[in-house]
């Protein structure tokens, strides 16, 4: 058998938790290392996978079963296609660069990269599960850590924030699990076995009252992570009380399972509840876009900012997944991947500025690109990618979702209007996004010297690793798409083709 | 050359690289960097129009090679390509020769900047992105570089950004042009969804053929909107006398003579798509020679140097696009390239004398023609260019498009037309008689600028003397000849037009003489007279205002609503929900009262009811 | 001749007063030797079912068996915690063992 890489890429932060558990938590600087070496490990063989990755073969690679219960059809596959192999690299690079922006991490050094290093475990899980009982049990292992996270080493109203966050996430998955759990008994009936094989069960032909039914439970539960309004609320509060590599990892992967799951769990299988549910999703992530981002320019704490630029964001993801076509779902994987890159830049930054100065709220700033250049130069360049500038990551993948939403031509609403007018509201999101970030941008960075902000230091030495990488990276594919689009579409081609072989079926409106 | 003109913006791409990374530290070792950078450009533009010349490159038979920079097979193919035809050509010496200049002039402006380095960084990836916009050979990649100018424009604006006014100035900039790009944006979307293609022949191909001409409008009207933010037409023509935050060389480069030619650029460029739809060209047409006259009243009425210039450079768009919009292309880009000379010339003399007197307000200048010759002189050319006086190049495009307005039946355009011809020389001549003229200001200590000045002043001021001539009607395989849409045509020179307007151009220049040549009281009892209409255009008729209150007010305001309901509303739901859970609970726990056998009978009971439920048929049970 | 019904009935009874020793009794001790009592009787269901019904197989002897040994733990533990109490409130009415209530 070849070298196992998906199962090293999990194992390889479980490894570095187990030998962190054997240092003396006194030992900082070693435990940082660790954490360090094993996510590098981690990074180093995702990068492998997504070049070694055969698009144009497309499908499942990297395979690799084991038989786990075989009386229920569970087995631990693992494997990744065109859709999971780009977030399997950004869970990398989040982490890794992730591990680097809690480097000036003091309290319980070592308890934080245990759990740190056990959530990204779980994350890894979800993406490279072709089984969906590993699929929800990784989900499950990445939801308990963050919660541990938030609680103990995060900061505004933590112990609210996490709290808030476990319970919707748990519900979400709750609702997920009842749809697995139905689609599990549905399926072992129709084939005569039991299985919890992806690829298997989306070869199972349900009936469309059953497909509205689970999509619908696997809409919500997924839904909820993504986060879909209006069950949006424990992502600005996650963010702001989280530390930094958490809230990096929080808004730059977490929310990409929902997107993911959404897209394997969902679409996939139930295309056409998927096709029933659109116009639904279509709506509520308009409702996304254009509240999150006007609600972001009003926040007073720049994590509030970004943490509503996140559901704005996302939302665009959703509008992605409704529009149901090859341009849009292409756009909205490319734009998990972009989305969480940017957002992790932004949170770096962040992050540094309120561990130097103690304080997030933006009228207290002004003026600190006299004192921190370099942050203000990554602050703009992550906002620059917020707003979708050509040259970047997220301009792509914003601007596959407008085409392939807006050359959706579904009538909804009884016809009272179709797709397009929805994606052309999504679309004005981009001109609110400009104007919230760059007027943060502004007020925090522009202006005159304050002397009372003197004493901060810029980024330098380990702190300008991630932002090196993250810039680098949203560059990269911003200048070069194609290194990205042709991987995400070989997965996505027969995604689509499985929706267009679909029964047509109206929306729900 | 034409093979290779896809380097053209590479080299200052490469010098903007350079420069960030490696020469950051030596400033003028950037600045060398930087115009080597675009020197190669300019040189190699130089070799692509001698071969459109020689080669006989034509409108009709361009040279166009592309890669797929991004396809998803089936589905959309977006290509990075290079599209040369005597439009590309032109602009690439024109923008290149401007750039060029203005970055030698910059050495000496800038020189003991704290951002010298950053600033040449910044003009190179200007450089760049312009240079790509211009050879772009389809909708998506000018997009592309239209926002990249754009974002240079914003950064270069903000340039000073320790002062508030300048970071806003670039704020404003960004987000009126997002605005139009928004615009543009579903515009080619359309284009895109009806023909499957971006780029600019294939549509030229299918664009006649297509017989929904409403939806076609749509389009056409959505992608005009681009150039109505970049070209700073009205409505949103609000950034760009605020975009004179920046340093002189910027709006010099950008504000002047390039970024905001990019819309007449635009609209050439997508001219098939504009000319077969009469009502969308009408449009253009007056929202230009609306903006023309517009900005030309508020002109009259404005005391800084740089936003004079500013109005008058929109109210110069203004008339290049409603060249563009009564059908002349010819004219339109003739002005423009006309334009960019005479225009920068202006901006970089103001720059001089700024440079000179630290002073902006030109009611606190006044005689310093004799301290600086050169600018002062040089100045005046342009003006006199800028007021379309003979056989000064502005005079040969301002005619040509006055005459095409009148030739294609605009007869109420050509008449605002030279109304603003007139406006236009009395706001120039105002500013040289009070700046330059009259009674020297005590305090103020003029001296002439450096030579990497004004050196770039006299280029520029010959190129405004003689650049008219290529298109001027004795000329023949002028400029008419090169770039056209349709036909090749001779312009036919029109001495009617010529005459009135030569001579509302030396009215205008009288009326300045006679208000502020001399002294005179006249300019204040004018204001007394018409306090109304006065305080509507030194306040710029309000627009400002109102765009403020509508953000500050009606945007933010809705957003503080959303926020609350969020915060509270929706937030307040979920809460709800946890608190119901919660307070349920606190009810509920009173069951557990702590006595054991409380809880031994309970449990008792329930085993004993539900084996009687298992073991008895009356109570549906299962062992029947 | 003894029946399986006569087992039965002195399984019932044995129960019935178990029972009433748990629920009525107040000493934490009794409670415990009333739930014993409870115990026996299941045990003495359990062999005479096995020895009238199925006298082959010792599985009733065995389960009885087996509630024996957990019945004995349980009383060590019970006794164990009932002691504790009792050393530490001098105590050892269930009425008063309520601080887990509300």
């Amino acid at each position: 058998m070849n070298f196992p890489i998906l199962t090293a890429i999990m194992l390889a932060p479980v490894f570095g938790l187990l030998i962190i558990l054997a240092i003396p938590a006194r030992e900082h600087l070693t435990i940082k290392i660790t954490a360090a070496v094993s996510t590098f490990v981690s990074l180093v063989l995702a990068i492998y996978a997504y070049v070694k990755y055969d698009y144009a073969n497309g499908g499942m690679q990297f395979l690799q079963d084991i038989s786990w219960v075989p009386s229920f059809g569970i087995n631990y596959s693992v494997g990744v296609d065109g859709i999971s192999v780009p977030l399997v690299l950004l869970t990398a690079i989040v982490i890794f660069t992730g591990v680097f922006a809690s480097w000036d991490m003091t309290n319980r050094v070592k308890e934080f990269f245990v759990f740190l290093l056990l959530l990204v475990a779980g994350v890894f899980g979800v993406f490279i599960s072709r089984d969906l009982f590993f699929f929800y049990l990784f989900f499950e292992v990445a939801v308990i850590p963050m919660y541990l996270l938030i609680g103990v080493w995060g900061s505004t109203r933590k112990e609210y924030a996490a709290m808030k966050l476990t319970l919707y996430l748990l519900v979400g998955s709750a609702l997920a699990l009842i749809g697995i759990i139905a689609l599990f008994l549905y399926a072992a009936n129709q084939l005569g076995y039991p299985t919890f094989d992806i690829q298997t069960l989306a070869t199972v032909n349900y009936d469309i009252g059953f497909q509205k039914f689970v999509f619908f439970l696997m809409l919500l539960g997924f839904g909820v992570l993504v986060p879909i309004w209006p069950f949006h609320l424990w992502s600005p509060d996650g963010h702001v009380a989280a530390p930094t590599a958490v809230s990096m990892l929080h808004a730059g992967v977490l929310m990409k399972l929902g997107g993911y799951g959404l897209i394997r769990a969902g679409v996939f299988l139930f295309p056409e509840g998927a096709k029933y549910w659109a116009p639904l999703i279509a709506v509520l992530c308009i409702v996304n876009v254009v509240y999150g981002a006007m609600i972001a320019m009003v926040q007073r704490d720049l994590k509030f900012v970004i943490g509503y630029s996140s559901v704005s964001h996302m939302g665009y993801v959703l509008l992605g997944i409704a529009s149901l076509n090859v341009l849009s779902i292409n756009g909205a994987v490319s734009q998990m991947f972009a989305h969480g890159i940017m957002t992790a830049l932004f949170f770096t930054v962040v992050g540094n500025i309120y561990h130097k100065a103690h304080t997030r709220e933006i009228a207290r700033f002004g003026g600190l690109a006299h004192q921190m250049p370099r942050l203000a130069s990554a602050f703009i360049i992550a906002g620059l990618g917020s707003l979708g500038l050509p040259g970047l990551n997220n301009f792509v993948s914003e601007f596959l979702i407008f085409m392939g939403s807006f050359t959706h031509q579904q009538a909804i609403f009884g016809g009272l209007i179709t797709f397009r007018t929805l994606s052309i509201l999504a679309i004005s999101g981009i001109v609110i996004t400009a104007t919230y970030v760059l007027r943060v941008a502004m007020k925090t960075f522009f202006g005159p010297r304050k002397p009372e902000w003197d004493y901060l230091k810029d980024a330098h030495g380990v702190e300008m690793v991630p932002i090196a990488i993250l810039v680098g990276t949203l560059i990269l594919f911003g200048l070069l798409p194609s290194l990205q689009i042709d991987v995400i579409n070989s997965g996505v081609a027969p995604l689509v083709a499985k929706i267009e072989a679909a029964k047509a079926i109206g929306g729900i409106f | 050359m034409i093979n290779n003109a896809w380097l053209i913006p590479v080299f200052p791409a490469i010098a903007f690289l350079i420069i960030v990374f490696l020469t950051r530290r030596v400033q003028l070792l950037s600045a060398l960097v930087g115009i080597v950078a675009i020197g190669t450009s300019f040189i190699m533009s130089i070799g692509v129009l001698r071969e459109v010349l020689v080669n006989g490159i034509s409108m009709e038979n361009p040279v166009e090679y592309a890669f797929t920079w991004l396809g998803i097979p089936g589905y959309l193919k977006i290509e990075a390509g290079v599209l040369i035809d005597p439009l590309t050509a032109v602009m690439l010496f024109v923008v290149t020769l401007v750039a060029f200049l203005v970055n030698i002039y910059s050495v000496g402006y800038m020189h003991g900047e704290p951002g010298f380095s950053s600033f040449f960084s910044y003009l190179a990836l200007f450089g760049a992105s312009m240079l790509g916009l211009i050879l772009a050979n389809n909708y998506f990649m000018i997009f592309f570089f239209w926002e990249l100018v754009g974002l240079c424009s914003y950064l270069l604006i903000g340039f000073y950004y320790h002062k508030h006014s300048a970071a806003r100035a670039g704020l404003k900039a960004f987000v009126t042009n997002r605005v139009a790009d928004f615009g543009f944006m579903l515009g080619f979307f359309i284009l895109f969804a009806i023909f499957g293609t971006f780029n600019f022949r294939e549509l030229a191909t299918a664009i006649p053929n297509y017989q929904d001409t409403a939806f076609l409008a749509i389009a056409a009207t959505l992608v005009f909107v681009g150039p109505i933010g970049k070209s700073a037409q009205f409505p949103l023509h609000v950034w760009l006398p605020d975009a004179m935050e920046g340093p002189t060389p910027v709006s010099a480069l950008i504000h002047a003579a390039t970024m905001v030619a990019a819309g007449v650029y635009l609209l050439a460029r997508a001219f098939v798509l504009f000319a077969s739809l009469p009502t969308v060209m009408l449009i253009v047409a007056y929202v230009g020679g609306f903006t023309a006259f517009f900005a030309a009243t508020i002109a009259i009425t404005q005391s800084d140097i740089k936003r004079i210039l500013a109005y008058s450079t929109l109210s110069q768009l203004g008339y290049m696009v409603m060249a563009m919009g009564v059908g002349s292309m010819t004219a339109g880009m003739f002005h423009l390239m006309t334009h960019a000379f005479f225009k920068a010339l202006l901006f970089l003399g103001a720059g001089s004398i700024i440079h000179a007197l630290e002073e902006q307000d030109i009611f606190r200048m006044g005689g310093i023609y004799k301290d600086m010759k050169v600018t002062v002189s040089t100045f005046i050319i342009a003006s006199l260019a800028l007021c379309g006086v003979p056989p000064l190049a502005g005079f040969w495009s301002k005619d040509e498009i006055l005459a095409g307005a009148l030739n294609h039946g605009f007869t109420g355009l050509y008449v605002l037309g030279t109304v603003v011809a007139f406006l236009t020389s009395l706001y120039m001549f105002r500013l040289i008689f009070i700046a330059f003229f009259g009674k020297r200001r005590a305090g103020l200590h003029g001296h002439e600028s450096p030579f990497t000045m004004t050196l770039p002043l006299l280029i520029l001021a010959v190129l405004s003397i003689v650049s008219g001539f290529v298109g001027a009607p004795f000329v023949s395989h002028g400029f008419s000849s090169l770039v056209y849409y349709g036909e090749p045509h001779h312009v036919v020179p029109n001495y009617g037009v010529m005459g009135i307007s030569v001579l509302v151009a030396l009215a205008g220049i009288f009326v300045a003489w006679v208000l502020y040549g001399r002294p005179s009281d006249v300019p204040t009892k004018i204001k007394h007279r018409f306090p109304f209409i006065y305080n509507l255009l030194v306040n710029k008729y309000y627009i400002d205002e109102v765009y403020m209150w509508l953000f500050r007010r009606v945007i933010l305001g809705v957003s503080y609503i959303l926020n609350w309901h969020d915060r509270h509303v929706v937030d307040g739901i979920f809460d709800g929900v946890g608190r119901l859970t919660r307070a349920s609970g606190h009810k509920l726990r009173y069951i557990q009262t702590g006595n054991l056998q409380t809880y031994a009978l309970v449990i008792f009971s329930a085993v004993v009811i539900i084996t009687l439920w298992i073991a008895t048929p009356v109570f549906g049970g299962m062992l029947q | 001749m003894i029946t399986l019904n006569h087992y039965l009935a002195l399984g019932g009874m044995l129960f019935c007063i178990g029972l009433y020793g748990a629920l009525a009794k107040k000493n934490a001790i009794a409670i415990l030797m009333g739930i014993e009592l409870m115990l026996n009787a299941v045990n003495i269901n359990l062999v005479a079912f096995n020895h009238y019904l199925e006298p082959s197989k010792v599985v009733g002897q065995v389960f009885a068996i087996f509630v024996i040994v957990v019945a004995a733990a349980e009383v060590a533990v019970g006794l164990a915690l009932v002691l504790n109490i009792y050393r530490r409130r001098l105590e050892s009415n269930v009425d008063d063992f309520n601080w887990l209530k509300w």
